[in-house]
C-alpha cells in the first residue's frame, strides 16, 4: 500500500547526472528524509516531487495516481523552502490563507482555517503582522502553516531548518514532526544533517553522488550501513589503516598490532584495509575475555558534555577516537599517559581503503 | 591591519578634502542658484518686493505651459513605463538568451542618455517631412505621413505628438533600466511557493508578483515624469523653442529677447523646483517601502 512510489527516477542536467536510478516508495503518513552531502541530488529529486522539474526517465505516483508530468500547481502537494519564501507584501494570514484563496473557497473558511492553523504552529496572535516583523523561526513555522493550510496530500521540506540558530533547530524539528504525526501526512524532509534525519524520520535514505545507498529505518542506517558510504556519513566513525594478516581466521594489524574482526574480509593476507569502528564501541581498559585490545597514548581528550571523547595515538598516523558517558566517578587519563583500549570482535567492519572513509566525518581524520 | 584597529589613536587624516570640490560645486550650481531663484522670485525688475510673479503664473502663457509640460510628462511616463516595463520583464525573466539581456541593457543605457539636439535630428531625419521613413512610406506605401490621415488628425514632428514620440526614445529605455533590479529582485521561490499552492501564473502576477514590484513601478514613473519634465534641449531643437513648455518658457522670460521678464521666469522655475522636489519624495518613500519588502 504504497501512497508515493518514486520508480527509476533519473535525471541529467545537459551531460551531468544529478540524480540516477532513484527507487521509493512511501506509505501513507511515513516520514522520509533523503540524506547526503550538498550536491548528491536531494532538492533535484524533491523538486520533481513537487513538480519543478521534470524527470528525464522514471515515473512518479502519488496514491494510484502518475503524477511524473503534471504541473505543480495541480498536484496539491505542499512545500516548504530553505529560505521560508513567504509573500513579503501579505500579512501572515494572507500567507497562509493562499492556497486557499486561489482554490476560491468562501472568506469565512478560509478565516477559519487559517486560524486553526496559527493554533497549530503557536502563533495566534502574528495573524496581521508581515513576514519582516517575524523572527527566522516564526517565518518558518508560517511558511509550514501555509503549506497545510489547503490539506496538501504530501507535504515536502526542503532543509527548512538550515538558517536557523542551533536551539531553534532543535525544537522546531520537534515541532515539525509532532504537527506531522498528528495530522498523519506523508513528509518527504531534505537534510543533511545526518542527526536531524535520524531523530525524525521513520525511514531514511542515504544519498551519494545522484544514487541512493540504503533506504532503512535510523535504526539500520546507524547500525548495519549497508555501504563504505554510508558508515561514513552516518555518524562518527574511525577509519584506521589495517593490513591482513589471515582472512580466514580475521586476523589483521592495525598500527603494528594484531586484532581479530568476526567481519568477512575479501582480500589476501598482505592487503591494505580499512577497519571502520564507531567511537562508541571503543571502551577504556582490557574489556571482557576475548576483546581485541590495543595500546598507545592518549592523544588528547576532549570534553564534550554528556560524552567525553579521547583521541589515542596507536602508531604515528593511527589514532583512535573513543566515547565514554561522563559520571562524577569518571577518572580521565592525563594526554600524554600510555593506556589500553579494547573492542569487541564483532564491532568493526572491514572495507577496501579509499577516500571517502577517512574524510569528512571520521572521527579519527 | 593596526591603523583600522585603533581608531582611538587615528593621525590626523585629510581625506575627507576629496569631497570640498563636491561641496563646492553644489554650492556654487545647486545652493546658490536655488537661493538667488527664491529671492528673484519676490522681487519685480527694480528689485521690490512682490508676489506678482507669482499671481502672474496663472496668466495664460505660464498656465498652458505647465499644464503642456505635464501632460507631456504624464503621458509619456506613463506609456513609456508601462513599455519599459513590459520589456524589462521579457529580459529578465523570458528565459531569453543572456547575450540578448545583455544587449538590450546597453542598449538602455545608450537611449536612455541620448537625449537633446542629436536625438531631435535623427527623428527629423527620419520622420521629418523629407526624412527617410517618411519618403518610404510614400515611395512604397502611397502614404504620405504628414499630409494624408492618421489617427483622425496629421502628423507633425513639431507639435505635441511629434514631443511625445520623441520623449519615449528615452523614456523607456530608462524606464527598463531603473526597474530592472526591482525585477531582479523577485525571487524565484515566490514563484515556485505560489504555483506549489495552486496558484495559476495569472493568479501570481495578481496577487504577488505586481503588489511587490507596484512601489517600484510607481517610483520608477515618477522618475520618468521629472525626467520629461526637465528635458529642454530636445524640445527646443524639434521645435525652435516655439512650443509652450515650462523649460522653454523658462528659457525665454530669462534670456529672451522678446519675453523679458527674469522674475516670472523665476516663479516658473520654482514651480519646477517644487515638482521635482515632490518627485523625489515621492519617489524616495516608495523606494523605501520596496526595499523593505525584498530585504526580508
Ligand atoms: N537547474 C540545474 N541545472 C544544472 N545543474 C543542476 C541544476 N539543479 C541542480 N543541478 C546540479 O545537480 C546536482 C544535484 O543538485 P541538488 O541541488 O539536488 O543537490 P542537493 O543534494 O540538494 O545539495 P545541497 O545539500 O547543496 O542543497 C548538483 O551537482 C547541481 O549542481
Ligand atoms: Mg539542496
Amino acid at each position: 500500500m504504497s501512497f508515493l512510489t518514486l520508480t527509476n527516477i533519473q535525471k541529467s542536467f545537459g551531460t551531468m547526472v544529478a540524480v540516477e536510478d532513484f527507487n521509493l516508495s512511501a506509505t501513507k503518513g511515513e516520514f522520509v528524509s533523503f540524506l547526503g552531502p550538498s550536491g548528491c541530488g536531494k532538492t533535484t529529486t524533491l523538486r520533481m516531487i513537487a513538480g519543478f522539474e521534470t524527470p528525464t526517465s522514471g515515473t512518479i505516483v502519488l496514491d494510484g495516481g502518475d503524477i511524473t508530468y503534471r504541473p505543480p500547481n495541480k498536484r496539491n502537494i505542499g512545500m516548504v523552502f530553505q529560505s521560508y519564501a513567504l509573500f513579503p507584501n501579505m500579512t501572515v494570514a494572507q500567507n497562509v490563507g493562499f492556497g486557499l484563496r486561489v482554490r476560491k473557497r468562501p472568506a469565512d473558511q478560509i478565516q477559519k482555517r487559517v486560524t486553526e492553523l496559527l493554533e497549530l504552529i503557536h502563533l495566534p496572535d502574528k495573524a496581521n503582522q508581515f513576514p519582516y516583523q517575524l523572527s527566522g523561526g516564526q517565518q518558518q513555522r508560517v511558511a509550514l502553516a501555509r503549506a497545510l493550510a489547503f490539506e496538501p496530500e504530501v507535504l515536502l521540506l526542503d532543509e527548512p531548518l538550515s538558517a536557523l540558530d542551533a536551539k531553534i533547530r532543535v525544537s522546531l524539528r520537534q515541532e515539525i514532526r509532532a504537527i506531522q504525526r498528528q495530522l498523519g501526512i506523508t513528509t518527504v524532509y531534505v537534510t543533511h544533517d545526518q542527526e536531524e534525519a535520524l531523530s525524525l524520520s521513520d525511514r531514511v535514505v542515504v544519498m551519494s553522488r545522484g544514487r541512493v545507498e540504503q533506504i532503512g529505518t535510523p535504526f539500520e542506517i546507524y547500525n548495519f550501513p549497508a555501504t563504505r558510504f554510508v558508515a561514513s556519513f552516518v555518524g562518527q566513525l574511525n577509519a584506521l589503516p589495517a593490513t591482513v594478516v589471515d582472512a580466514g581466521s580475521g586476523r589483521l594489524t592495525v598500527g603494528g598490532q594484531e586484532i581479530r574482526v568476526s567481519a568477512r574480509i575479501d582480500a589476501p593476507a598482505g592487503s591494505a584495509m580499512s577497519l571502520a569502528l564507531r567511537p562508541e564501541m571503543v571502551s577504556l581498559g582490557e574489556g571482557p575475555e576475548g576483546s581485541n585490545r590495543l595500546a598507545g597514548t592518549v592523544a588528547d581528550v576532549d570534553f564534550l558534555g554528556a560524552i567525553v571523547r579521547m583521541r589515542i595515538r596507536l602508531a604515528d598516523a593511527v589514532i583512535v577516537a573513543l566515547d565514554v558517558f561522563n559520571e562524577p566517578t569518571l577518572k580521565l587519563p592525563a594526554v600524554g599517559s600510555s593506556i589500553t583500549i579494547s573492542f569487541p570482535a564483532d564491532g568493526p567492519l572491514v572495507m577496501a581503503p579509499g577516500s571517502e572513509a577517512g574524510s569528512g566525518t571520521s572521527a579519527a581524520a | 591591519m593596526s591603523q583600522t584597529s585603533t581608531p582611538a589613536r587615528r593621525r590626523p587624516t585629510f581625506s575627507w578634502l576629496g569631497v570640498v570640490p563636491f561641496l563646492l560645486f553644489t554650492i556654487a550650481f545647486l545652493i546658490l542658484p536655488i537661493f538667488f531663484l527664491v529671492v528673484g522670485s519676490f522681487q519685480d525688475s527694480q528689485g521690490n518686493p512682490t508676489l506678482q510673479n507669482y499671481l502672474d503664473l496663472t496668466t495664460e502663457q505660464p498656465a498652458t505651459a505647465y499644464k503642456n509640460s505635464i501632460q507631456l510628462s504624464l503621458i509619456t511616463a506613463v506609456i513609456g513605463g508601462i513599455f519599459g516595463f513590459l520589456i524589462a520583464v521579457a529580459v529578465i525573466l523570458g528565459r531569453l538568451p543572456r547575450a540578448i539581456r545583455s544587449a538590450v541593457m546597453t542598449f538602455s543605457g545608450v537611449a536612455s542618455n541620448f537625449a537633446g539636439v542629436p536625438l531631435a535630428l535623427a527623428f527629423v531625419f527620419t520622420v521629418g517631412q523629407l526624412g527617410l521613413v517618411t519618403k518610404l512610406l510614400a515611395d512604397v506605401f502611397g502614404y504620405h505621413l504628414w499630409r494624408d490621415d492618421f489617427f483622425g488628425g496629421s502628423f507633425s514632428l513639431y507639435s505635441m505628438l511629434g514631443l511625445v514620440l520623441v520623449y519615449l526614445y528615452f523614456q523607456f529605455p530608462l524606464m527598463v533600466l531603473i526597474v530592472a533590479p526591482a525585477i531582479d529582485g523577485l525571487r524565484k521561490e515566490w514563484r515556485e511557493a505560489a504555483e506549489n499552492m495552486g496558484a495559476s501564473s495569472f493568479q501570481y502576477w495578481r496577487h504577488v508578483a505586481l503588489p511587490i514590484l507596484l512601489p517600484s513601478l510607481l517610483g520608477s514613473m515618477i522618475l520618468l515624469f521629472g525626467n520629461a519634465f526637465g528635458a529642454q534641449a530636445t524640445a527646443y531643437q524639434l521645435t525652435s523653442g516655439t512650443i509652450n513648455i515650462v523649460p522653454l518658457v523658462i528659457s525665454a522670460q530669462i534670456r529672451g529677447d522678446v519675453l523679458h521678464n527674469p522674475n516670472l521666469g523665476y516663479a516658473l522655475a520654482m514651480g519646477m523646483v517644487l515638482i521635482m522636489a515632490v518627485v523625489i519624495l515621492i519617489y524616495g518613500l516608495l523606494q523605501r517601502r520596496s526595499e523593505r519588502w525584498l530585504r526580508a
